[in-house]
């Protein structure tokens, strides 16, 4: 073999400079000629392909036939089991696809094997004419002529500003969507209390049962809901802000800052379960590395340095709920939150 | 005035076209469509498909409307799923679970429904790269291949508004996410979320207004845009493949009636009857596993449908805070800190801005870029445009890691590999993947390209090795017929255009702008053979055999 | 032969070439993944030979890592009051002994007999109260609630163990296993015992009621399958994303393809 231009764009010859330019083409040979087709020169073969169709349209008639026998007599209302479920969904399904699918292969097979295959060709016109164009300037001016419009600017100016008003109500009229008919400082204020508060319980999720410090040992995870949720008025909204992991770890082990030392109990530490990034419940607890990892996007947070973020998208600690033992040994809230739990928000600040 | 010469038909048949015809001009229209020619090519067919799952959506959609009820009130479930019973839920969780046990075929009919729709926006996908890498959208196609993004867009918001209506644990965290999200944008975030909610997250509000969305208005403006983007691909007739015989001036293929309108509806059957089997054979979406939405758990793999996974993704590779930095800022103002979370923000608009933004000024970028204005009905073949190949290959590789690292866990866990190190190196991968893509596209387009000439020039290797009388081997080349050699040779080929002085012979900086990145995407280019090479070619091949056998008989 | 490579040029030889080759690593992970089902091991009542026996075997098997008196090491955590729940979940299910180290101990094939692993765990259970292997009685599936038990699965367990019970990821490299074929008692033990990483949920925590309702509830969606068909490893919209844009288009590009070819 011998040089069949190799080599790098500066050398081989194949490769143009962007300067020199290509002048002469290859002539247009036109469309390749027509190839027949089987059943084109063979009689039999077009019967052949008709039978096809018709066996294939039959194949339809059969899976609609099937789809009603599988809905009437594989289904019946009420209590049916899933694998019954499954057998009656599966039927329906090769029911309607063959009833489908015979209908549009035997169609696609009629049209590629019976109809003609001869290539045809159409030309492109114009898209725009100039003669169009002129056309319609002309009477695009005629009407701005006739109705003044330029004539007669207070006209113009004064609509330009009642169009540019008329819209603003319709916005406006959105004000309501917010259902609680809070004022706007009442809306971000909300987010900064939960339902917990000193001396509430801490209770199990969902029965709602209180907890002695002693049920706590370590390793556990308790999945923590403030007492009287169950009972509150819009339960979900309450449960999205007020819910908790209650995890004990060895005192030792945990690093606390200045002001937070009677938060816990004996190492029983109580985290909001909101992430601080878009606020999925955060409640993968490693009893070992004492990690809390979010399932939606892996933001992982280091239970012994006060949840402190270690990985993933989270931009700041979770808010720690300070917990106490009350005279029953029930484990009780110290206070709210210090801090908003969930993600941070424009008004968050620090 | 009675009119003595007009037609009266005689059949029955004939007598109701000519009614109709008489009325409302059929004539005009079957005159202009019965034999419009549309070209024939499989990959022409995605949009096609996109249409028709539409169509099956509308189909499946009305018909879980009749069973659906979009309340957030809660109730008992009692219906016939056991590990459900006597759960409290919302109403919309509970007639979702109904449709499933206790329709007969509604559980077939909401798998149609959601297999449909995943289906949906991957033929948009598909059909749009199409577009792309062929350069379809080029001059006088530029609006449709905006209203096809917009298009794209309202498709994940139909899917969106859909994935969250049956109100389970899955679409609820998604929900939060979405709350999460807005709550981030700063200024409004906070009261856009309250609004949207109408109220605190998730409030009672929610389902109800995106049912609204995702039953009328979503879908009407994907009618309205669909009979728009239809009506100009009709203006416009379809574009077509380069080849012997095709032109800019004409459209090569067959007419509607019959072969056309035959396959086209006959395809229609094809992807019902694809979908029905899918949805027949395939479970999706069993909200009976996730159980009804409460603020408390969350179940591992939770995700979004595949379309919205390249936001999830870039949510996932953000790190929130690197060392001792933290990307949620306080910015102290008068009144009190504020605080602007990046954490969120940036992957949230940024990557999936910038790849619309690119994707919708595309055709403009390289109009001027390469100061062609003129009309394109010709495809070309994606390697003869290596600079717009690679930058799709780079966009689809950017879209690629993001999606990915929307199933970081599942990857993790199902090849056995660390959770962080998947976030680690996609996080790499995010800023060094679509360069290398771009480079190794444009590459290999490059020697597709020189593989092209070759074979023009001096044939395709046919396999034979023929012995010359001295006892020397050489491959037997076969030259190419004039079809093929056209089809290699005729593309349109971009070349650098250096800054062009204006009418005042001033080169503004803009137009050094373009001239650079002119340079950079056209400065390596491989020229279509023109027939002055092809007859030097030849001349020179006689030649090159006798080097050919010369080395032969030296190496023995 | 010739037959053979004149299809291999034909345009739909890459896609069934494609399909195939993706039928074929599927069916492999499959299998590769199905994960053999431990058997549960009948409870017997502990005499002091049975201890005497298992302290002979934990010399022997467990000393290196445990220490002689069971008292932990460098490369094994004491094991004085993990109870005999903990010794019949890891050895039950094959983690212990352990083949190496790594981020946790996997299950793998079991490597005593049912009353080898009955006498160690009187054994431990003899160094340290602590949680014992559950009864019939607590096990019986019969008795529990499988919709409270899918109510408390779904707020204790479902955020690692997914919702379907699949499996999920955990942080660099450790995973919480999929529940699938886990025997009822060892669903059991794990909860009491919190094994590797997993928390401890105590009897204060889930009570032992509500834990025969969590395994009732796994038995029964474990015993349902799926209702709509194939669950492509109920793994959520990631698997159904990938089916639609590997065989869902797969499909309908082998069609799109037969259309528009022309026939011979």
């Amino acid at each position: 073999m011998g040089d069949h231009s190799h080599g790098s764009p500066e050398n081989s010859g194949t490769v143009a400079k962007a300067d020199d330019v290509a002048q002469d083409r290859f002539p247009d040979p036109g469309l390749p000629p027509h190839r027949p087709r089987l059943a084109d020169r063979d009689p039999r073969a077009a019967k052949r392909h008709e039978r096809q169709v018709a066996l294939l349209f039959t194949i339809s008639i059969i899976g609609t036939l099937f789809f009603f026998v599988s809905y009437f007599v594989l289904g019946h209302l009420g209590d049916m089991t899933f694998a019954e479920l499954r057998v009656q969904n599966a039927a329906l399904g090769l029911g309607t696809a063959f009833a489908m699918l015979g209908i549009g292969v035997g169609i696609v097979h009629w049209a590629k094997t019976l109809m003609p295959d001869h290539e045809l060709v159409e030309s492109r016109h114009e898209i725009r004419t100039e003669a169009d164009r002129q056309d319609a300037v002309e009477i695009v001016d005629t009407i701005i002529e006739e109705s003044g419009i330029k004539r007669r600017p207070l006209i113009r100016n004064s609509l330009i500003g009642a169009i540019a008003l008329a819209p603003i109500p319709a916005i406006f009229m959105f004000r309501d969507l917010e259902r609680s008919g809070k004022t706007a400082g009442e809306m971000v204020e909300q987010l900064r209390h939960t339902m917990w508060d000193t001396g509430v319980r801490l209770t199990r999720d969902p029965s709602g049962t209180p907890i002695k410090a002693s049920d706590v040992q370590i390793g556990s995870a308790f999945h923590v809901i403030p007492e009287g949720l169950n009972e509150a008025e819009d339960v979900l909204n309450e449960k999205a802000k007020a819910v908790v992991l209650l995890m004990r770890m060895d005192p030792q082990e945990m690093n606390i800052s200045e002001g937070r030392e009677d938060w816990n109990v004996d190492g029983i530490v109580a985290y909001s379960k909101i992430c601080t990034h878009v606020g999925c419940p955060i409640a993968l607890y490693e009893q070992h590395t004492h990690h809390l990892l979010c399932p939606c996007h892996q933001s992982t947070f280091d239970l012994a340095n006060e949840c402190k973020v270690v990985f993933g998208p989270a931009g700041h600690a979770l808010p720690q709920l300070p917990i106490m033992v009350d005279a029953e040994g029930y484990l009780v809230a110290r206070s709210d939150f210090h801090e908003p739990v969930g993600p941070a928000y424009w008004e968050r600040g620090q | 005035m009675a009119t003595t010469n007009e037609y009266t038909p005689s059949t029955a048949t004939g007598r109701l076209a000519n009614f109709v015809d008489t009325r409302v001009g059929a004539s005009t229209i079957v005159k202009e469509f019965g034999r419009k020619i549309f070209p024939d090519h499989w990959s022409f067919m995605f949009g096609e498909v996109a249409l028709y799952t539409f169509v099956l959506l509308l189909l499946s959609g009305t018909f879980l409307t009749f069973f659906f009820d979009p309340s957030m009130a809660h109730v008992v479930y009692e219906g016939s799923y056991v590990p459900l019973k006597g759960i409290g839920m919302s109403t919309a969780m509970a007639s979702t679970l109904d449709i499933s046990f206790d329709v007969r075929g509604g559980l077939f009919m909401r798998q149609v429904h959601h297999w449909s729709a995943l289906l949906f926006v991957a033929s948009l996908s598909v059909h749009m790269l199409r577009v792309f890498f062929t350069g379809a959208f080029r001059r006088p196609r530029e609006l449709n291949w905006v209203v096809g993004g917009v298009l794209l867009i309202m498709g994940l918001a139909a899917g969106f508004t859909g994935y969250s209506l049956p109100d389970d644990l899955l679409s609820g965290n998604g929900l939060r996410i979405i709350d999460g999200v807005m709550k981030a944008l700063p200024v409004v975030g906070t009261y856009l979320s309250m609004f949207f909610f109408g109220g605190e997250f998730p409030g009672e509000h929610v389902i109800p207004r995106l049912y609204s969305l995702h039953i009328m208005i979503v879908p009407a403006v994907i009618i309205l845009l669909l009979v728009i983007h239809l009506f100009m691909v009709v203006t416009h007739k379809h574009t077509q493949y380069p080849g012997p015989g095709r032109t800019n001036d004409n459209v090569v293929g067959f007419p509607v009636g019959p072969v056309y309108a035959a396959k086209a509806g006959g395809f229609f059957f094809i992807v019902f009857g694809i979908v029905a089997f899918i949805s027949g054979i395939f479970q999706i979406n069993p909200v009976w596993n996730y159980g009804p939405y409460d603020p408390s758990p969350v179940s591992a793999g939770t995700q979004p449908d595949w379309y919205i996974g390249f936001v999830d993704g870039a949510l996932r590779l953000m790190p929130g805070v690197l060392g001792d930095f933290s990307f949620v800022w306080n910015i102290p103002f008068p009144w009190g800190d504020n605080s602007l979370v990046l954490s969120v923000l940036l992957p949230a608009l940024v990557p999936a801005g910038a790849l619309f933004t690119v994707m919708f000024a595309w055709p403009w970028i390289e109009r001027w870029v390469t100061k062609d204005n003129r009309e394109h009905h010709l495809l070309d073949r994606p390697r003869n445009a290596p600079f717009r190949t690679a930058m799709g290959a780079a966009g689809v590789v950017f879209y690629c890691v993001m999606w990915a690292a929307a199933s970081s866990d599942l990857i993790a866990t199902h090849f056995h590999v660390a959770l962080n190190d998947v976030t680690y190196w996609l996080r790499a991968l995010f800023f060094v993947g679509p360069l290398v893509a771009f480079w190794l596209t444009r590459r290999i387009c490059l020697s597709l390209q020189r593989k092209d000439r070759e074979i023009v020039l001096h044939g395709r290797e046919a396999g034979i090795i023929q012995m010359s009388p001295e006892g020397g081997f050489s491959e037997k080349h076969e030259e190419v017929d004039v079809y093929k050699r056209y089809l290699l040779t005729n593309f349109n080929d971009n070349q650098y255009i250096p800054a062009q002085p204006d009418a005042a012979g001033h080169i503004s900086r803009k137009e050094k702008r373009r001239a650079k990145i002119s340079k950079f995407f056209f400065e390596d280019r491989v020229a279509p053979v023109t027939p002055s090479e092809l007859a030097a070619a030849k001349a020179a091949h006689g030649h090159h055999e006798v080097e050919g056998e010369k080395q032969d008989s030296i190496e023995k | 032969m010739k037959a053979l490579s004149k299809k291999r040029r034909h345009p739909l030889a890459a896609v069934a070439l494609l399909l195939f080759g993706l039928l074929i690593t599927g069916s492999l992970y499959t299998a590769a993944g199905s994960i053999s089902e431990a058997k549960a091991a009948d409870t017997t009542t502990a005499s002091q030979s049975d201890v005497d026996e298992g302290g002979k075997l934990f010399v022997a098997n467990c000393a290196t890592c445990h220490g002689m008196n069971a008292e932990g090491t460098n490369s094994g955590p004491s094991l004085i009051g993990v109870g005999a729940a903990s010794v019949d979940f890891q050895v039950g299910t094959g983690r212990m002994p352990m083949q190496m180290q790594g981020p946790q101990a996997q299950a793998k094939p079991v490597q005593f007999t049912d009353e080898q692993i009955s006498q160690l765990a009187a054994f431990v259970a003899s160094l340290g109260a602590g949680p014992a292997i559950p009864d019939e009685e607590s096990l019986d599936t019969t008795k529990g609630d499988a919709a409270h038990g899918g109510t408390v699965f779904r707020v204790n367990c479902a955020m690692c163990h997914n919702a379907a019970a699949a499996g999920g990821a955990l942080t660099r490299g450790k995973f919480a296993p999929t529940l699938a074929g886990v025997s009822e008692k060892h669903i059991y033990e794990a909860m009491v015992t919190g094994p590797q990483n997993m928390p401890v949920f105590n009897d204060s925590n889930i009570t032992p009621d509500e834990k025969r309702d969590v395994v009732t509830f796994l038995k029964t969606i474990e015993a349902n399958g799926s209702a709509g068909g194939v669950a492509l490893g109920s793994l959520g919209p990631v698997a159904e994303g990938l089916f639609v844009w590997t065989a869902g288009l797969g499909i309908i590009i082998a069609f799109t393809i037969w259309l528009t070819s022309r026939p011979s």
